[in-house]
């Protein structure tokens, strides 16, 4: 464990933005990079950035980006020393973390019994209260039966969840107990359906709740944390707008959530990059632990441009068996940063997805201003996958002027020949409740219904 | 190695210093053309990165899952079509009983079919009244915006 193995040359078991993202970090540390793409990303600009790049197989998901032999394969056919699968797919799987072990190859990610103790929520809460974390109040039921028992005792509305993943499938709202029962068939569905793992648990739902989380980093004995990251503009349990750090907490209430992402994160010995998620009661101000997220996630950008770190670097770096580069006092907050993710879906009609050719891709440049994207001028964006387009990111000294800068820089975003909701993020950085300070979970769904979005064939 | 992120934000710092309000930079690996925006208060930045293989476009997937449409097998039958691209499943998890089948009566509500197009489940309702009387889609295959789905005959 303590051994230092050097990664020349790495696959990457993804797609889209992160795909170019991981591809950008190897290419500042001299890392060859290996791209595994379906057949329907062949001509994508991450192909187009890989030093190399492996076809593993048709388009459909099930067959390429989560199909742990043929990522394996490809792998071992390109004598890579190590894969990164990014996020979603394949990116907590712990049967791929155990192939990867078995063919002499580093998986960019936890140890094996870490995902295990993570990705099932229910371990994941135990371990959270053994490592005195608070928790929202809640637990396994096996049936309809156990569930009114429960939902009884800790008071409607209730979250019904999977025990095998998260991502919002297999998580129902029941307000009351008439709905409890049919509820608990739908999301035993879903959850079989899409985590082959039918178990759910219960938890008290928190109506006007914020998601804050910590990103934290860890060599297996030193854990640190890099701040924390609100992510409360939702829509169906999918991020839109992050920030980072969470506006408007108090000191102590913010220490104590760091304290206790470091505290969970060393119960677990844990080893890489993950975030433990909290949902932050405003009123009472008081917190509580959700899950860990045992990958590096989406928004991780925020937090790369307030502590000018490369979380992916970080990454490969904890990966090849080096200790951390850093102590807690060493790492630097800077200013603030903002995140719209870019969708390809119309929110003028009820968010369908909208694939198809980017006729024009106009992104916005300059100092405190990224972009994380695999479109450009004449992308095919398939059917196939998530509707992500990539990320425009703002830093600023502090919230106000990164606002500004994010309103500025969203006027000349412009993506044609596609449906996307360029002028959601307009309208969410118009308003005024987020302009002025944090906005909890029911915000966006108000805005929603408040605000007429101009229908325009551009942005 | 291609362009990056600081290369653009290094040209950027260089060009503020000049009068020019446009720069179009084209190399073998890349276009980047930087136009600066009309209050003068930053870029707008568009980019084309050159692929190094041959095109290996989606048409070559869509275009072998195209087929030519049957005749109807009798007069009067009216078109289901697909809303919109996506993988089709005629059932609403695999080895369940199918939505519906030939012979099946379907009034405008009922959910013939799902299509997932990228990630979302989407139930698709007939749209009309009738007995299914051909079925043309193929479970969990990919379908075009507008392909035939199935032919009803309508109720009067």
């Amino acid at each position: 464990m303590n051994s230092v193995k050097n990664i020349n040359r790495l696959l990457i078991a993804n797609r889209g933005e992160i795909a170019a993202r991981i591809i950008r970090t190897c290419q500042h540390l001299g890392i060859e990079s290996v791209l595994a793409a379906s057949q329907a990303d062949l001509d994508s600009l991450p192909a187009r950035l890989a030093d190399q790049v492996i076809n593993i197989g048709p388009p459909p998901s099930l067959q390429s980006y989560l199909n742990v032999e043929a990522v394996i394969k490809a792998a071992v056919q390109v004598k890579a020393d190590a894969i990164h699968p990014g996020y979603g797919f394949l990116s907590e799987n712990a049967a791929l973390a155990k192939a990867s072990e078995k063919a002499g190859i580093i998986f960019i990610g936890p140890t094996i019994e870490q995902l295990h103790a993570i990705g099932d929520k229910l371990k994941a809460r135990e371990n959270a209260l053994t490592a005195d974390l608070p928790l929202v109040p809640g637990g396994a039921v096996a049936d309809a039966g156990e569930a009114e028992k429960l939902a009884a005792e800790i008071g409607y509305p209730v979250l019904i969840k999977a025990v095998g993943g998260g991502g919002g499938r297999g998580m129902q709202v029941v307000h009351d107990e008439s709905t409890l029962a049919a509820s608990m068939t739908l999301a035993r569905a879903e959850a079989e359906n899409a985590f082959n793992d039918e178990r759910l648990y219960l938890e008290c739902f928190v109506e006007r709740g914020r998601h804050v989380e910590v990103q934290v980093l860890g060599d297996g004995d030193n854990i640190i944390h890099l701040g924390t990251r609100d992510c409360s503009i939702q829509r169906r349990y999918q991020k839109l707008v992050e920030e980072a750090p969470a506006p408007d907490l108090d000191k102590a209430l913010r220490d104590n959530m760091e304290n206790s992402a470091v505290a969970f994160a060393k119960h677990l010995r844990y080893r890489g990059a993950g975030t433990v998620e909290f949902l932050v009661d405003t009123q009472r101000s008081s917190f509580y632990f959700l899950e860990m997220n045992a990958r590096i996630q989406v928004e991780h950008p925020v937090t790369e441009e307030i502590t000018g770190l490369d979380l992916i670097a970080q990454q490969i770096r904890i990966a090849e068996g080096r200790p951390l580069g850093m102590k807690q006092e060493e790492v630097r907050f800077n200013g603030h940063a903002i995140e719209c993710r870019l969708n390809a879906e119309d929110c003028m009609n009820n968010f369908l997805p909208s694939p198809g050719t980017v006729s024009a891709a106009h992104f916005p440049a300059g100092p405190g201003i990224r972009i994380d994207s695999h479109i450009e001028t004449g992308s095919v964006v398939p059917p196939y996958y998530d509707s992500l387009l990539g990320k425009l990111i703002v830093w600023g000294e502090d919230r106000a002027t990164a606002m500004i800068a994010m309103k500025k820089a969203l006027e000349h975003c412009q993506i044609d020949g596609i449906e996307n909701n360029i002028k959601l993020h307009r309208a969410i950085m118009a308003s005024k409740e987020f302009t002025q300070g944090a906005v909890d979970s029911l915000f966006l769904n108000k805005l929603l219904k408040t605000t007429a979005l101009e229908k325009t064939t551009n942005g | 190695m291609s362009l990056s992120h600081e290369d653009v934000q290094e040209i950027l710092l260089l060009l503020d210093d000049t009068e020019y309000d446009e720069l179009t930079l084209e190399t073998d690996r890349f276009t980047l053309s930087l136009v600066r925006n009309d209050d003068k208060s930053g870029w707008v930045q568009e980019t084309e990165t050159r692929g190094k293989r041959q095109e290996a476009r989606l048409a070559s997937i869509e275009d072998s899952e195209k087929h030519s449409e049957p005749e109807p097998t009798e007069a009067g039958l009216l078109d289901v079509r697909a809303p919109m691209v996506g993988t089709f499943y005629s059932s609403p998890k695999p080895g369940a009983e199918p939505f519906i089948t030939v012979n099946s009566q379907v009034s405008p509500n009922t959910v013939i079919a799902i299509i997932e197009v990228m990630k979302l489940m989407n139930s698709i309702p007939a749209g009309i009244s009738g007995e299914v009387m051909e079925f043309h889609a193929v479970d969990a295959q990919f379908v075009e915006k507008g392909q035939l789905l199935m032919r009803v005959r309508p109720s009067e």
